[in-house]
């Protein structure tokens, strides 16, 4: 008998241990803002449930411990993760006195860390199951439909966040629209300027160090420094600017948030579009000019095309860390999920610091996943030749 | 045909290459053969402006090369280098349709033009005209790098150590068929090379660079007999002379009345090859037969000994 264990296994086992035993599950509170009290997973959901979720949570650790078939641990993940994300609403409905509306449940230690023990598992089943890119994004768009079925059901209705949510629900769509368009947009107007500046800096030797040094030190400003520093310029502009006022330029708000945004963008943009251009193959380079392309036949129908790949990295950067920075932006003013994350700070309320960070977190995760698909798929059409 | 005269190319104050000239008549292979920074590349280069001279005038057909802008000249010239410089995004069809695309053929005549020259190179256009180059082999990827050059029906084509990254069998299979393919368009080709060996089995004429000066243009048999000077003599290679001598000359010009024992040699085939094969099977002579298949009489190795020696 030839018994193996997996070494992530090993860690996931032992957290998860920790997590199911020795961590509470949930946390209930009289009233939103009152120190919590801690319910294992035992006192949390009714008897026969909970010893279910215990069962489950054992044997998916079980699984992940020992060497086994990869259906298996994809199939011990998904459940566990299924399982959990199903009770924690049924916890929700059970430890909320009947007819009580001040009484609030929450997702305590315990939960979390199971959720992240068991999406380590199916993370790493996935990786090893080699997925192609299109396949990713199939499982990306499963897992946000499963999500979404969840939060429609209602199921999750008694936890402290979706309370949070139901008190806001109109500000927050408008704050994650909000959101979404600071990141997107200061992201467009970054390619927009960054592409030909680093077309520039490429053909142009003398210029790149010097741009990129200055690109450079302003990635260094701290975000909220940043923030600050801008308030003064754009409030000279909107008062002494005929029209800028107009176009909602102000010392605070949206246009500061967005200005900086685009600042911390330009570098990766412009610094992967040098080294992308840099890294097209002298050889290929040499030939386009040798049978008569034009300089912009050159750029357009064989440099830009080989260094698409690199390019695209470049802006899947700036796109994840425009999608937390932006957070920042409601500090001034500029709107945002950050809105709830500082209201909820202020207040003492971690739910509502929950409700801005949560969906944050799963706007940079599936952007992540899409252009690292994307990326790959034009990566492996365009790969550079190994002679 | 292509006048080169009095080309010099300054970089600050460094000469790269020093007040060359030379004719290379229509229809014929001109090697330029020198060490690594001779300014032999630099030449070739400036025949299709990809550098530009300092002074002097390069003709092609007559008509100075300046007179069209740098990169219509450069559509209408071949251009095949080491590394060979395929596009790798784009698939071997389109790497060989490159300049008929850029002239703006029409679909179906490209299309024709890029099958006839994949066929011609032992490529079948369907199998390998929609694979990318890292699918193919090093030989496979340098004869689509030569095949894109010929694609919009060049006069005149240089070539910059285009067999430099080839393992040395199929190096010599691809300088046969770059022969053949001469021969059967009268391209006029203009080759780069540092390898004397290469220059001597493919040029009409050679011509030796050493430190950016023009030091001998001439026929492969008169470099070999009389280097003008000692740097094209250790060039040449002293204990290499008389057989690369040998390889110039085919075995027929070299058939002595009589016959011989074993299996006959063809004509065809160079009398260096001859002389190998008499001295590894220890023979003093061989039948010669022609190329279809008649003896011809036979090969002597006193015979050969002569010819190998140097040329009065």
């Amino acid at each position: 008998m030839n018994i193996r264990f997996d070494k992530l296994g090993v860690i996931i086992a032992a957290i998860s241990a920790y997590a199911a035993f020795a961590a509470p599950f949930a946390t209930f509170r009289a009233n939103r803002i009152v120190p919590g009290q801690a319910r294992s997973i035992l006192e949390a959901l009714p008897a026969i449930t909970g010893t279910l979720l215990l069962v489950i949570v054992v044997a998916a650790a079980l699984i992940a411990l020992f060497k086994t078939l990869l259906a298996l641990r994809l199939a011990a993940s998904v459940v566990a993760l299924a399982a959990l994300a199903l009770l924690i609403g049924v916890a929700g409905t059970f430890l909320t006195p009947e007819g009580n509306t001040f009484a609030r449940v929450s997702p305590a230690s315990g939960f979390w860390i199971l959720i992240f023990a068991f999406t380590l598992l199916l993370a790493d089943v996935l990786t090893r199951l080699n997925l192609s890119p299109l396949a990713r994004v199939g499982v990306l768009a499963v897992s946000a439909l499963a999500i979404g079925l969840l939060l429609i059901s209602g199921s999750w209705d008694n936890l402290s966040i979706l309370k949070e949510y139901f008190n806001r629900a109109d500000s927050f769509w408008a704050e994650g629209s909000k959101h979404v368009t600071l990141a997107l947009g200061s992201l467009l107007a970054a390619v927009v300027v960054g592409l030909p500046l680093g077309i520039l800096c490429h053909r142009v030797e003398s210029l790149r160090a010097g741009v990129l040094n200055v690109l450079n030190i302003i990635q260094t400003i701290p975000s909220i420094a940043l923030f600050g520093l801008l308030i003064a310029p754009l409030g000279w502009v909107a008062t002494h600017v005929p029209g800028a006022a107009a176009l909602g330029i102000r010392g605070i708000g949206t246009a500061p948030a967005f200005v900086a945004l685009f600042l911390y963008s330009l570098l990766p943009v412009v610094a992967n579009t040098v080294v992308g251009l840099a890294g097209v193959p002298r050889t290929a380079n040499d030939a386009a000019r040798g049978m008569g392309m034009t300089d912009r036949q050159r750029l357009f129908g064989v440099e830009f095309p080989l260094a698409f790949p690199v390019i695209l990295t470049g802006i899947r950067i700036v796109l994840v860390q425009n999608i937390g920075l932006a957070t920042i932006a409601a500090l001034i003013g500029g709107g945002g999920f950050g809105v709830f994350v500082f209201q909820g700070v202020g207040q003492t309320a971690m739910d509502l610091v929950l409700l801005g960070a949560v969906p944050t977190v799963a706007l940079a995760f599936a952007a992540a996943i899409i252009l690292d698909a994307v990326i790959e798929m034009t990566a492996t059409r365009r790969r550079v030749e190994t002679a | 045909m292509i006048e080169i005269e009095g080309i010099t190319k300054r970089y600050d104050a460094t000469t790269v290459v020093d007040d060359v000239s030379m004719v290379i008549e229509p229809r014929t292979i001109a090697v330029i053969v020198g060490t690594s920074g001779s300014g032999k590349t630099t030449l070739l280069r400036m025949i299709n402006r990809l550098v530009e001279p300092t002074s002097g005038i390069i003709k092609l057909d007559g008509a100075d090369n300046r007179s069209l802008p740098g990169y219509e000249l450069r559509r209408s010239i071949g251009y095949a280098i080491q590394g060979h410089g395929l596009f790798p995004h784009r698939t071997v069809a389109q790497n060989i349709a490159t300049v008929p695309v850029l002239l703006g053929w029409d679909k179906d005549r490209i299309k024709a033009r890029v099958d006839e020259l994949m066929t011609l190179y032992q490529l079948d256009p369907e199998a390998f005209g929609p694979r990318y180059p890292h699918e193919l082999s090093g030989g496979q990827q340098q004869r689509v790098g030569v095949a894109r050059a010929l694609a919009a029906e060049p006069n005149v084509l240089l070539m910059d150590e285009p067999f430099g990254a080839l393992d040395p069998i199929i190096r010599n299979k691809a300088q046969e068929d770059l022969l053949a393919i001469q021969k059967r368009f009268g391209t006029t080709i203009i080759l780069v090379t540092h390898d004397m060996e290469e220059a001597v089995h493919m040029g009409d004429k050679i011509a030796v660079m050493d430190a950016g000066k023009l030091v001998q243009y001439a026929k492969p048999a008169e470099i070999l007999a009389k280097p003008a000077s000692a740097f094209v003599e250790t060039l040449v290679g002293a204990s290499e002379r008389p057989f690369r001598l040998l390889s110039l000359g085919r075995v027929r010009d070299a058939v002595e009345k009589g016959s011989a024992e074993g299996e006959a040699i063809p004509g065809d085939a160079s009398q260096r090859d001859a002389l190998a094969e008499l001295l590894w099977t220890g023979r003093p002579a061989l039948p010669v037969k022609g190329a279809d298949g008649k003896p011809l009489g036979r090969v002597t190795v006193d015979g050969l000994v002569k010819r190998a020696a140097r040329p009065a």
